[in-house]
């Protein structure tokens, strides 16, 4: 049997719009906005100012904090604004703009480090935070942070996330494909900074090609094994991940380390191992741009600023009247209101929709048929906590756990009264979280 | 390029297509199986009481939502499957008007008034059937055939004041006095399967009331087969126990529910005043429904020790 969890979705995936493109590089972009808080934690400081000329790699953002990494230019050329712009995040964040000047020059620090063979733990580890790596997963949680958990937490297991399922991306289904080496090169260097003897990769049933060619590569390889994961939805989700693989579950609030695991993208693992050959940081990423309202669907191999618009344009532009432009795949992208924002070191990602696919819904009444229980991965009951979310009642929310939801959006897709359920919860959390700062 | 606007609205941004008419329609495709049996065994007259409370149930709830000042929702399906389930759970020779009042009352103060679809505590057919239980009692317990005007007792009654059992197959495939659908557990059974199989029936509620009933009935020295086929146990179990918005959330609920649906089920079958017991203890569990829910909480992913 297939190793999976409980609950979850079959949405159609639509992965083959893209799945057997080969990944293209991008052409250089004219001008890159460069976000300072493209991660989880503190944004970095911009240590450029306007007029400022930069070369590739250079680093432009500081990390003043533990949990942070710093932000470096993609292209060479001008710095022509440090100002707060539109991110794809929402709202604003502190950005460096740099004009290209065509020339694409290599920073003049940028030298391949030593062989992996000759590094030690912590040097492996710096190097990692100081080519501002994070997961490329999507969320965006520096790599280095979680490399480096208290020893007492007794982690004995590296789980490497390929499992993909948000439909419509094969951004990592590509690189599985196309470069296994790096993933497994990273996935080496994750071990020795970490001392961890065991890594698994999880993918699903669905990219068997990638499990071949990954198993190819690791065929003498100590300590790395393929798991191959059922296909459904959310099972690229880290804790579910977690729970397919070995077995055990991350304790409500708690991390993948209080399970003895930690957990890299697939996409992350390469770009250790660019780091690792090049000495170049975390300045480009495959994303997948696709959907029924682009006209060339492809896997783009693009530098992190580049404005969305640019994108969408080497795809052959848009098809029909776009409605919606998702950062990510359709069940937990964000919306973009605008072209002008960049793409981040977390897109993974670009799904246009076409105005007649999409569909707007009134919601109805509840009518309590428990789809969304049974669809919930984590096993909460999604309706009764929207209830209370509606009725503001927040601390009736936090009791039915609220604050353990993922918004992986299953309730919301199966739902047939088209109650925004993952809204309701996430618009509850978000209040749970306001009240216990108050306290 | 064009002009256009981008939509932005939360995630999730694809919809698996699924609606509560798609729910009540399929529902009423099944019920349409037990009409089928009633209408063979009772003639026209049975097609005319379904037809009769399915246009009342319609109609209440546009009146009451044109009272109400809210958006009427008739095409949503849900007052049809009431006025059918009503129509199924009467004697195939009550008045056409008494039909009509069960049906009134069904919508009205089953449902509507608590707020309408979702909002209702209890099953609205049930509320009907039992409101005209109590209000006209000989009509309702007079079981003639319409067909040739012959007048037999249900079989629970046979059982109860006579002590007469009635033979398996007759009771399988419903050639016996009744309830105009409530005859042909063999029908039941496969409208029941059918909404299994697409999704909108958890198998635990009938297993469980069935089971429950069946072995209850067989520790108290009763005949467990005769008690499962006979009465309105069948199409409870599969139609009315089984409504999403009177019954639990988790599974662990359904299962209780269907129990307690068993458990009242026989106790009213063999001591109580009335033959047949299961509107009522459906309707008995129904007002247990939110505290069931509160008790059987899903334990969550997560619930485990850290390391």
């Amino acid at each position: 049997m297939l190793k999976t969890f409980k609950g979850g979705i079959h949405p159609p995936y639509n992965k083959d719009l893209t799945n057997s493109k080969p990944i293209e590089k991008a052409t250089l972009p004219k001008k890159v906005i460069i976000p300072m808080g493209m991660h989880i934690g503190a944004p970095s400081e911009p240590i450029v100012k306007v007029g400022d000329m930069v070369k590739k790699g250079q680093k432009i953002g500081e990390a003043k904090s533990f949990v942070s990494v710093p932000v470096h230019a993609s292209i060479s050329g001008k710095v022509t604004a440090v100002e707060p712009r539109p991110w794809p995040g929402g709202g604003l964040m502190m950005s460096v703009v740099i004009e290209s000047d065509g020339k694409d020059e290599l920073d003049y620090s940028i030298t391949p480090p030593k062989p992996l063979s000759q590094l030690s733990p912590d040097e492996i580890k710096n190097l990692i935070r100081e080519a501002g790596i994070t997961g490329l997963g999507g969320a965006g949680f520096p790599t280095q942070v979680k490399l480096s958990f208290p020893p007492e937490k007794n982690v004995d297991t590296i789980i490497i996330n390929a499992a993909e399922c948000e439909p419509y991306i094969t951004a990592d289904h590509r690189l599985l494909l196309e470069r296994p080496d790096d993933v497994v090169l990273g996935i080496e260097a994750i071990m020795k900074a970490t001392g961890i003897k065991r890594a698994f990769i999880g993918i699903e049933d669905n990219k068997l090609d990638a499990v071949e060619s990954i198993k190819k590569t690791i065929k003498d390889k100590e300590g790395i094994e393929v798991v191959v994961l059922a296909t459904k939805y959310p099972q690229g989700g880290e804790k579910q991940l977690i729970k397919a693989v070995t077995g055990r579950e991350v304790p409500s609030g708690g991390l993948p380390m209080d399970a003895g695991v930690i957990v890299n993208n697939a996409g992350t693992c390469a770009a250790i191992a660019n780091t690792l050959k090049t000495g170049l940081p975390l300045i480009e990423r495959i994303t997948t741009v696709t959907g029924s309202g682009i006209k060339e669907p492809k896997n783009l191999l693009i530098r992190i600023g580049t404005p969305l618009i640019d994108i969408i344009e080497q795809c052959g532009g848009f098809k029909g009247t776009p409605g919606k432009v998702l950062m990510g795949g359709p069940m937990m992208g964000l919306a973009q209101s605008t072209l002008d924002v960049p793409a981040i070191k977390g897109t993974s990602g670009l799904l246009v929709l076409e105005k007649h696919d999409l569909h707007l819904f009134e919601p109805s009444p509840c009518i309590k048929c428990a789809r969304c229980v049974d669809a919930c991965p984590i096993n909460l009951l999604p309706t009764t906590i929207a209830k209370f979310a509606q009725k503001n009642m927040w601390n009736e929310a936090e009791l039915y756990h609220a604050m353990d939801c993922v918004e992986c959006g299953c309730c919301s897709y199966v739902c047939p009264a088209h109650i925004p359920l993952t809204q309701h919860i996430r618009i509850a959390k978000s209040h749970i979280i306001a009240l216990r700062r108050q306290k | 390029m064009d002009d256009y606007i981008l939509i932005t609205t939360s995630s999730p941004h694809i919809h698996s297509g699924e609606s509560i008419s798609r729910i009540m329609f399929s529902v009423a495709i099944a019920l349409l199986l037990p009409t089928f049996a009633g209408i063979y065994f009772f003639g026209f007259r049975a097609l005319g009481l379904v037809i009769v409370t399915s246009i009342a149930a319609i109609l209440t709830e546009a009146i009451f939502q044109r009272l109400r000042n809210k958006p009427i929702t008739i095409s949503d399906g849900s007052a049809l499957v009431t006025g059918m389930l009503l129509a199924l759970n009467l004697p195939p020779g009550l008045p056409y008007w008494m039909a009509v009042v069960g049906a009134v009352v069904a919508i009205s103060l089953g449902k509507q008034i608590y707020g309408g679809l979702g909002a209702n505590p209890f099953n609205p057919a049930l509320i009907g059937r039992v409101f005209l239980m109590i209000t006209f009692t000989t009509p309702m317990t007079t079981w003639i055939n319409p067909v040739d005007g012959t007048t037999r007792a249900t079989p629970l009654a046979l059982m109860k004041m006579e002590g007469i059992s009635t033979d398996y197959v007759k009771l399988f495939f419903g050639n016996v006095g009744g309830s105009l659908g409530e005859t042909s557990a063999f029908l039941i059974i496969i409208g029941g399967l059918y909404l299994i199989y697409k999704g909108y029936v958890d198998w635990c509620i009938p297993a469980s009331y069935l089971g429950s009933v069946a072995i209850l009935s067989a520790i108290l020295g009763q005949d467990p087969v005769f008690h499962l086929l006979s009465g309105g146990l069948m199409l409870g179990a599969f139609f009315m126990a089984t409504d999403m918005v009177t019954t639990p959330l988790s599974r662990l609920g359904k299962m209780i529910f269907g129990i307690g649906a068993g458990f009242f089920t026989v106790l009213i079958r063999l001591y109580g005043g009335y033959p047949e017991g299961v509107s009522f203890s459906i309707l008995l569990m129904n007002a247990f429904t939110p505290l069931i829910n509160r008790f059987t909480v899903p334990k969550i992913y997560g619930e485990v020790k850290s390391r």
